[in-house]
């Protein structure tokens, strides 16, 4: 039934595409500083877009309604720090803690082996993984009994387990591993925003392919109507599970990123009001749409980063108020926009479609009154 | 009656609360039959099937399948105080075995439902291939990496041939819910067909459809039944439908069996027909 021609169109246009992008985020980082706030934003964005999509694949897709993220991203984010900060640099970090228990760095170790550019980078990809995986477990340990619950009360539980999480790294005898509450510094960054749009690229499109694949269809199955996904012989105990674990290891790779991007971390940076941004991304991104939960972060994050910053600071959009635009003015404004999306948009600006490139192929070829036909192969996106 | 039964329950009550819905039911299916259970609304049949299914664990009874037990209970805890069934100690020694509904579909017995249960964001191809997700080998590793294509595809032909054989494929790309009703019902055959059963079992699946559309899906029925190699167990109102097309029947009312026979016995009976009193045909 499929169109050969239109799916060989379709992969062109999508090679296409995304070399357009690469040749973007190149020219970027070659011409800004990396401290240019076009940077910043594109690299927070694409952190909150892993994210949100981890985030989307259990609430959107599988229907559990969880809030544990900022739990599963402190696990990956002091993973992260803990295992790639320079030996040299340790004892300065943990000052109050003799240097810490652990005395490697892995970047370093694959930096000896394999040079700068490319040791340093596979052991900072390495080091996310390794955060997604710790992350991966602990939602393998705390799956079984908390997935037992029904939806306000699964919220809760992952709401208090994210948090006694943070005060568990907090613990001053945990120190040595975890600095207690001083911060963790001088671990490695990507030098460029191209290698945070790159890997998130890659691990959301696995998300991609995980939700169209006989695995994703199950956990739609599950959302839709348990009772009939049991009795179609899916293990509900089994696969809500599953999805839990693959949307924390993703948080935990998010995590790990976003103190990439901080520079310093610190446990009271993941606070339950994370979660609770990263939410207000999906259902604004549409639950249940990925590039939703995508096109949302990048909106999000730059508005509130970049474009709405004049509402606090004195001067928007070339008015000068200082006596208007002070300090706590941006908040409300972005909590306007908000109520006003959520009242245009109840499902959320994607609601549960996609963006593909099927769809601009479709829309190109309509602009230009070639017809395509109807329902070849069509999956139901725009 | 056959020695080799397909389904066997035996004795089997389900409680909740205080009201016996189902009250020591015996009855079997065998090899090849169509069976059809019926009695008034709120007789305790779609209970029945919930206990089969593991749906429900039954308060007391067994369910064996091709000769072995899949559901064993027997009144425990509360339900030991207020059991108001029969037999409350016949099964009192024997380990309670309680599965839960996939397990019983992976034995091979698939079912539909009496208010239609079909995956509303899903379209009608979807909804029969995600059926087949349980005969599936691949792992989640190489499902995301698409490492298993010689299946996915073969799991996309299985469902074309169901969607083709149900009259289906050309909504193959619609919702499933915006299907007219009877279709959805069809649908739901599919659907459960996809997992490979032996026993099927169909709740009321010709309600909601006139005289013509109930005799042509009698008619599939059983030619799906030779097809497959199916024994069916069938819960139906329609009295035309369960003359016409099915081996046996089973009659309950308040949870108790009240008749089993074929057609003409049970059709005659005295309690059933007392039983179905002032109860409308195609209700
Ligand atoms: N989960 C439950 N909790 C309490 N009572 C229940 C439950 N399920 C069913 N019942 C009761 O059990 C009795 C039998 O219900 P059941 O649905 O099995 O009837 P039925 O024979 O399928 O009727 P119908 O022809 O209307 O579908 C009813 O009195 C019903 O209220
Ligand atoms: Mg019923």
């Amino acid at each position: 039934m499929i169109n050969k021609y239109s799916v060989r169109k379709e992969s062109i246009v999508g090679i296409a595409l995304l070399l357009i992008l690469l040749a973007v985020m190149t020219v970027i980082d070659f011409f800004l500083p990396s401290y240019h706030i076009a940077v910043m934003v594109i690299k927070k964005a694409s952190v909150y877009a892993l994210v949100a999509v981890s985030m989307n694949l259990l609430n959107g897709f599988t229907g559990l309604f969880s809030l544990g993220q900022a739990g599963f991203m402190l696990l990956g984010a002091y993973t992260y720090a803990i295992f790639s900060i320079p030996v040299a640099k340790r004892a300065g970090v943990y000052q109050y803690f003799d240097g810490g228990w652990i005395q490697f760095s892995i970047p370093e170790f694959f930096s000896e082996f394999l040079g700068e550019t490319i040791g340093l980078n596979m052991g900072i990809i390495l080091t996310l993984i390794l955060g997604g995986l710790v992350a991966a477990f602990f939602a393998y340990l705390i799956g079984l009994p908390v997935l037992r619950l029904k939806s306000d009360y699964l919220a809760i539980a992952t709401l208090g387990f994210a948090e006694i999480l943070r005060a568990f790294f907090q613990w001053p005898n945990l120190g040595p591993l975890t600095n207690g509450s001083n911060l963790l510094k001088s671990y490695p960054d990507f030098k460029s925003a191209t290698g945070y749009v790159v890997l998130i690229g890659i691990f959301i499109a696995m998300i991609v392919l995980l939700v169209n694949s006989t695995y994703g269809r199950a956990f739609k199955a599950i959302r839709d109507d348990e009772i009939a996904a049991e009795a179609m012989g899916i293990n509900l105990a089994k696969h809500k599970r599953l999805a839990f674990i693959i949307s924390s290891f993703f948080a935990g790779i998010g995590g790990g990123m976003l103190a990439m991007y901080m520079g310093t971390l610190q446990a009271l940076s993941f606070k339950s009001t994370m979660t609770y941004e990263i939410l207000l991304v999906v259902v604004m991104g549409g639950i249940g749409s990925i590039t939703g939960s995508v096109i949302t972060s990048f909106m999000y994050i730059a508005s509130m980063e970049w474009l709405l910053r004049g509402l606090d600071s004195g001067t928007f959009l070339g008015i000068h108020a200082p006596g208007v635009f002070k300090n706590g003015f941006r908040m409300a404004v972005v909590s306007l926009i908000i109520m006003v999306v959520v009242l245009f948009f109840s499902k959320g600006i994607m609601g549960d479609r996609e963006f593909s490139v099927k769809g601009i192929v479709k829309f190109f070829d309509r602009l230009f009154g070639k017809k395509t036909p109807k329902n070849a192969g069509g999956d139901g996106n725009v | 009656m056959s020695e080799n039964p397909i389904l066997r329950l035996e004795n089997v009550t389900m409680q909740f609360g205080g009201v016996v819905a189902v009250n020591n039911l015996s009855l079997q299916v065998n090899p090849g039959e169509i069976v059809a259970l019926i009695g008034p609304n709120g007789a305790g049949k779609t209970t029945a099937f919930n206990c089969i299914t593991g749906v429900y664990q039954p308060t007391n009874g067994i369910v064996e399948f091709e000769g072995k037990p899949i559901v064993v209970a027997h009144p425990e805890g509360k339900m030991k105080k207020i059991y108001a069934g029969e037999n409350a100690a016949l099964y009192a020694d024997r380990h309670s075995v309680n599965p839960t509904p996939d397990t019983i579909t992976k034995l091979g017995i698939a079912r539909t439902f009496q208010n239609i249960r079909l995956w509303k964001s899903m379209t009608v191809f979807e909804n029969v291939l995600t059926a087949k997700h349980m005969l599936a080998k691949q792992n989640v590793f190489s499902a995301t990496l698409r490492l298993a294509r010689a299946e996915d595809r073969q799991m996309a032909e299985e469902t074309e041939a169901l969607l083709a054989e149900q009259d289906l494929l050309k909504y193959r790309d619609d919702l499933a819910t915006s299907l007219p009703y009877g279709l959805q019902r069809r649908l739901e055959i599919a659907r459960a067909l996809a997992t490979k059963p032996k026993l099927l079992l169909l709740d009321e699946p010709a309600a909601g459809m006139n005289p013509q559309e109930t005799q042509e899906l009698g008619e599939f029925v059983v030619q799906i039944k030779e097809k497959y190699g199916l024994s069916i167990l069938l819960i139906e109102h329609h009295m035309d439908f369960v003359m016409n097309f099915s081996d046996r029947i089973y009659a309950i009312d308040f949870g108790k069996l009240i008749c089993d026979g074929t057609p003409d016995v049970v059709s005659n009976d005295q309690r059933v027909i007392d039983a179905y009193l002032g109860v409308s045909e195609d209700e």
